[in-house]
């Protein structure tokens, strides 16, 4: 029989974890369900539905953090922010529409089990450098916390870091506390017009390296490939024909001023350098952050590959040689994702190939569910790892209750 | 401070041990004497000795792999000891267990300035970092004080910060990937020169573990452009609490100073008397502000910076001219614990996080504190991020005065965390707040901390009685309490 609880406060929550332990029945621990997409799916037919879980608690801006349960939607926390000016410096991408969904949906506990940023990631961190403390109910029935709220804690494990990217394989979180800080009060985008794709491929990356070693406090380096270009929104890129890096530069108005002249005339040397002001560069850097220029063509798999920011393009080289593919890259080249027509033996060798060559991990982002039942969505561990893996899980989960199969099969 | 009794079998089985280590590690890597013991036998925290075992200085990963695995294999313990600068006393020796000292892994190995990263072995010094990577424009971040000494594999282990953390982060953030051994003698590598390990983020963890996890064998690290320029400005308030309202509002403003400390009128007159650094000396508390980046933005928020400061009450305000006089405000601020130290044969710092709001009340109370236990405190403070420096001024040789001043601290930290902080901020728990983690977390926190020990070390091989104020047994944490039975929830709503 197939029993879905949905809890309305951490007691139920507890309830919850205890019934499961108990009669050793898995849960498929989730809150809206909307990153369902991403990872494995969970070997349970019983869902713990967190969403009932649903409000700010404690949202302190001269203290510069928020806490709230894990249920609470992120379009509540972003509209609470903004009221104060001020916002999650990591910013969250919004994978709604790249995994076939709606926009603006999510919870809070969603984004700190998936450990996603958008691309300030070079500069702000990821979801785990932003969240300072967190309480749970782990899959032995018991509720703990870790952390606090204040970023200047070293007392005991940072058991935060550990949650976040755990997919709700460790423990049930019931709230969390991040880091916020003041929105910057300006925002430019420096773009570079390549004249030719076939030099943006090779050139891109010394462009975004030349950027991002100068003063100039780039925080942000993405390179649009021709067709990918066309998909924007924008004006200045649907309509440039061609290849297109760009730049985002954040702060006071001055400054943003003086570092853009600066940045444009760094990078002239490589194509025709153009500006973007506050509110385009917001259009833009959120179809980067959310990846919306592959939300389309559903049927085709997208790979998300994180390398050192000088092999990104090495990589995307070496999967073209043998494959067709749309590739988009932020983190100053080092995040790439393709998309690729279908994922089987030879293509998956060659993507995960490519990647070990440049040392890093290649995600299956988008695939088919069936697909995603192998073990290939994430990149495979080695023994040591696997050991080690399977010793925390069984420290918080021993009766391997929360989300099993979520990540890897068996743990 | 009650540390583990030592294990007679072990010390008996002395010789034996040594002989296993002199197979392993060079002749000169293996420390019996104990004259020479005795310079390993505290860390920074000097209030507590104890002369180790033996010591031993590896200078390979396949030899800390093969150590770990043998002291595996005969349940012999060990503590890790990079430069021995921590503050809690994290590397206090054992009297029973081996001390690893990595003082041999001193060579930076790749400088990325594409990838804007460093490779580097865990003894190199967080300086060095820096001084590898300048000729190019580039620093490494996080500058604990000790940063001239501190090793980057000790900075690791204690997840340690400094001035700047504010703006660029603690060493958590700045640290991309490590080698580490374990205590089964198997070596892992986490992270990279890419962003984002796979899997569980154990780096996460392990950064900030206080040598309870593992052995760092290899280091990759953020590095950071320099800022074009920076100016720091100085300000002098009648109180603390309109020293403390300038910070809000500068914070309010959207700014983030590269530094913000704050100094109260103790520490104030300690560090002019010491450094002569212009400090104005009417005044109950000090704010230095520094603002970094480029010069078109540095002056605009100066500017910004100063108009709040009026607006708050500063009575006193001075904006460093050239570069020699920003290091001259400085230098009071990073004098401050010897200039303290001057005027007191002994003392203590101590080091909780409070948030920003609360300092005038945590201010008051530790006064009235200060008055209970009579002893003077000095107060330093990151006052950007809330992390508190109070430093107790005592006379070891006055009988009793050692124990009042600890107990003056272990108050100091109940309040930090009473107030809605934290015991620690930068220089972790070791054992000098060890038995105070109870006042901050449950038993069933703690326990499952320990667990992810039991995940790494099984056996607590690795610097027992550090962090954790009881020894569970990991077959004891691992047992499953069934709870009552069956669970009913009649509340509990279903669809």
């Amino acid at each position: 029989m197939t029993e879905n609880l949905k809890p309305e406060n951490k007691d139920q929550v507890l309830e919850s974890v205890q019934w499961a332990v108990t009669k050793k029945i898995p849960l498929d621990v989730r809150g809206q369900g909307t990153k369902l997409g991403m990872g494995r799916p969970v070997e349970s037919d019983h869902i713990l539905d967190l969403s009932g879980l649903s409000e700010i608690t404690d949202y302190q801006p001269s203290e510069l953090f928020v806490t709230a349960n894990a249920g609470t939607p992120m379009k509540d926390i972003y509209a609470a922010l903004d009221q104060q000016n001020q916002q999650l410096m990591f910013e969250p991408p919004d994978y709604g529409p790249l995994l076939g969904g709606a926009v603006d949906q999510g919870t809070l506990g969603g984004l700190v089990a998936c450990n996603i940023a958008g691309p300030r990631r070079i500069k702000a961190g990821s979801a785990r450098d932003n969240c300072i403390g967190f309480h749970a109910v782990s899959g032995r029935g018991e509720m703990f916390k870790s952390g606090g709220k204040v970023v200047k804690n070293v007392t005991g494990f940072d058991l935060s870091k550990l949650m976040t990217g755990s997919y709700g394989t460790l423990a049930v979180m019931t709230e969390a506390t991040l880091k916020v800080l003041p929105s910057p009060e300006n925002t430019r985008t420096v773009l570079v017009r390549w004249a030719k794709d076939g030099d943006a491929d090779q050139l891109n990356n010394q462009a975004m390296t030349e950027a991002l070693v100068s003063t100039n406090e780039v925080s942000s380096a993405a390179h649009l490939p021709a067709k990918i270009a066309a998909r924007s929104a924008v004006a200045y890129l649907n309509s440039a024909g061609s290849a297109v890096t760009a730049l985002r530069i954040e702060g006071p108005a001055p400054s943003t001023e003086y570092r853009c002249a600066a940045l444009k005339q760094l990078l002239s040397k490589f194509g025709e350098v153009e500006e973007l002001h506050t509110k385009n560069s917001k259009m833009l850097w959120k179809e980067i952050a959310d990846v919306s220029y592959l939300a389309a063509n559903q049927e085709r798999a997208v790979w998300r590959i994180s390398v050192p920011p000088t092999e990104g393009a090495h990589v995307v080289q070496r999967i073209l040689e043998s494959a067709e593919a749309d590739v988009m890259y932020d983190w100053g080249g080092g995040l790439v994702w393709l998309q690729i027509d279908e994922v089987d033996q030879a293509s998956k060798d060659l993507v995960r190939g490519s990647v070990t060559q440049a040392g890093g991990h290649a995600t299956l982002v988008r695939a088919s569910k069936q697909l995603r039942q192998s073990d290939i969505v994430f990149q495979p561990l080695d023994p040591y790892m696997t050991g080690i893996t399977k010793r925390v899980k069984n420290g918080f989960d021993p009766e391997s209750v929360l989300n099993p199969g979520r990540m890897y099969k068996g743990i | 401070m009650l540390m583990p009794k030592p294990d007679e079998g072990t010390i008996a089985k002395r010789d034996e041990i040594i002989r296993a280590m002199q197979s392993i590690v060079s002749d000169e890597g293996v420390i019996t004497n104990k004259e020479e013991l005795r310079a390993y036998d505290c860390d920074g925290l000097m209030a507590y000795k104890q002369v180790p075992l033996i010591v031993i200085l590896p200078e390979s990963t396949a030899e800390v792999s093969k150590v770990l695995k043998y002291c595996f294999e005969n349940d012999v313990k060990i503590v890790p000891r990079g430069s021995g600068t921590g503050l809690s006393g994290g590397a206090l020796p054992l009297a029973d267990g081996i001390t690893l000292g990595l003082g041999k892994f001193n060579k930076v190995l790749d400088t990325d300035f594409k990838n804007r990263c460093v490779v580097t072995q865990p003894g190199v010094t967080n300086l060095a970092i820096t001084q590898a990577v300048q000729h190019k424009g580039f620093y490494y971040a996080p500058d604990p004080s000790s940063q001239i000494a501190c090793s980057i594999g000790g900075n690791i282990a204690e997840n340690s910060g400094g001035v700047h953390s504010l703006k660029y982060g603690l060493t958590t953030n700045n640290v991309m990937g490590i080698e580490m051994v374990l205590m089964s003698g198997e070596v892992i590598r986490l992270g990279g020169k890419h962003l984002d390990s796979q899997g569980y983020d154990l780096l996460g963890v392990i950064t900030g573990s206080e040598g309870l996890l593992g052995v760092i064998t290899e280091v990759t690290v953020r590095i950071l452009t320099a800022p074009e320029t920076a100016k720091a400005v100085l300000l002098g308030f009648d109180t603390s609490e309109q020293a403390g309202d300038c910070v809000a509002a500068v914070i309010g403003a959207g700014i983030i100073p590269g530094g913000m400390e704050m100094m109260d009128t103790f520490a104030i007159q300690a560090a002019e008397e010491f450094v002569n650094a212009g400090y104005p000396l009417n005044v109950e508390a000090l704010l230095i502000i520094e603002l970094d980046g480029p010069e078109v933005e540095v002056e605009y928020l100066i500017e910004q910076v100063s108009k709040i400061a009026k607006n708050t009450g500063a009575v006193h305000a001075k904006i460093s001219q050239s570069e020699e006089e920003r290091l001259t405000f400085w230098s009071g601020r990073k004098a401050a614990f010897p200039a303290v130290g001057r005027l007191s044969p002994d003392y203590i710092c101590m080091d909780g996080t409070i948030p920003r709001g609360k300092l005038s009340e945590v201010l008051r109370e530790m006064n009235k504190l200060s008055k209970k236990y009579d002893l003077r405190v000095a107060n330093v403070f990151h006052a950007g991020d809330g992390n508190l420096h109070p430093l107790i001024l005592f006379d070891a040789n006055n009988p009793g005065e050692f124990e009042r001043a600890e107990n003056f601290g272990s108050d100091i930290l109940r309040l930090c965390v009473s107030v809605g902080g934290v015991l620690t901020g930068e220089h972790g728990v070791g054992i000098e707040k060890r038995d105070l983690m109870g006042e901050m977390f449950t038993e069933d926190d703690m326990k499952q901390q320990q667990r992810l020990k039991c995940a790494f070390d099984p056996n607590q091989l690795l610097n027992p009685g550090k962090v954790y104020p009881t020894l569970h047994r990991c077959a004891e944490l691992g047992r499953m309490h069934v709870h009552k039975g069956i669970v009913k929830f009649p509340d509990l709503p279903r669809f």
